[in-house]
């Protein structure tokens, strides 16, 4: 019994937990100078884990999901090694279309990597999130079609080029 | 088969938690911070303030709506076109704050690597946008 006592006290904290502490011993440094400021800090973050909470649900459903559908096989088919030019089409499409904070597709993208998928189409999918079509009106109201659409191609076109050089890059280690 | 995936899923998950939380927690406190000082630090330099703009762009964070308002918004303060569009480009590519959910889930390196190109590839973005669009507007 007191074997697994002391065991269970000398249990290491995770590097996430670390993390975690950190971050609070920074707000505490913050509030001795502006105590204001670190409230509308928590005030904010409050506010925003409110709004996640439904939102990391269905990324864990999701996630069960990808452990799911997504096998090694068919990750490696269509974003592997040997999904070809699919696989790079697959990946520009669906970061367009799939929506969702960073914080929020990690995870995702975490599991189909460990299932195979290529690091060059990871970074790939990663660009082409800045391509929002939700968001293009607030975009064209602020800054014009013209500017719009140029911007919206050039992100594309160095998506590829993104991806080649991440992709070249780690190859390289 | 269900069970191992919900399992498989849940410890990735709960491994990310504290790291998520922190995180946000991390943005809050910068977007609290930087609120009033975006419009203070561009120097009116057409080649200083794209990477001002840019260096703005990694260490802020949010939608991207948030970024087109903050630069409408700096656009009438003023600021050059090139400058707000490399200040879009770093907020939504790069991601200083993310870092470490990055590099948990995809590798240090591929984190590093990714968010370094970005930052070059958001000033160059810029300038090939503001270009092709002087030579639009040209025609």
């Amino acid at each position: 019994m007191n074997f697994i006592v002391k065991n269970k006290s000398k249990k290491k904290l995770s590097g996430g937990m670390k993390f975690f502490l950190a971050v609070l011993v920074i707000y505490f440094i913050f509030a001795l100078f502006d105590v204001e400021a670190v409230k509308m800090a928590m005030i904010n973050f409050l506010q925003m884990i409110w709004k996640i909470i439904p939102i990391l649900l269905i990324v864990f459903l999701a996630m069960i999901l990808i452990n799911l559908y997504f096998t090694k096989e068919r990750t490696e088919k269509y974003f592997g090694n040997q999904s070809g030019i699919k696989g790079w089409i697959y990946a520009i499409v669906s970061g367009i279309l799939i929506s969702g904070p960073p914080y929020v597709l990690y995870p995702l993208l975490g599991e189909l990597k460990k299932h195979g998928m290529k690091n060059s189409l990871l970074a790939v999918f990663l660009y082409n999130r800045n391509v929002k079509i939700p968001f293009v009106p607030v975009m064209v109201y602020y800054f014009g079609l013209t500017f719009t659409v140029i911007m919206s191609f050039y992100i594309i076109f160095f998506s590829i080029l993104n991806g080649v050089l991440v992709g070249v890059l780690i190859r390289k280690k | 088969m269900i069970k191992q995936a919900i399992e498989k899923s849940w410890q990735v998950f709960r491994a990310s938690l504290p790291i998520t939380v922190g995180i946000l927690m991390i943005i809050s406190l910068l977007n609290a911070f930087l609120k009033d000082w975006y419009a203070k630090i561009f120097v009116g330099s057409p080649l200083i303030d794209p990477l001002i703009g840019a260096l703005a762009g990694s260490v802020s964070f949010g939608i991207p709506i948030t970024s087109y308002i903050v630069g409408g918004e700096l656009l009438l303060q003023g600021v050059s076109l090139l400058a707000i569009t490399a200040f879009i480009m770093a907020w939504a590519t790069v991601g200083v704050a993310m870092l470490p959910l990055e590099a948990m889930y995809l590798g240090k390196r591929f984190a590093f690597l990714r968010n370094g190109i970005n930052f070059i590839f958001s000033i160059i973005i810029a300038i090939l946008t503001i270009y092709t669009l002087n030579i639009l507007n040209g025609i």
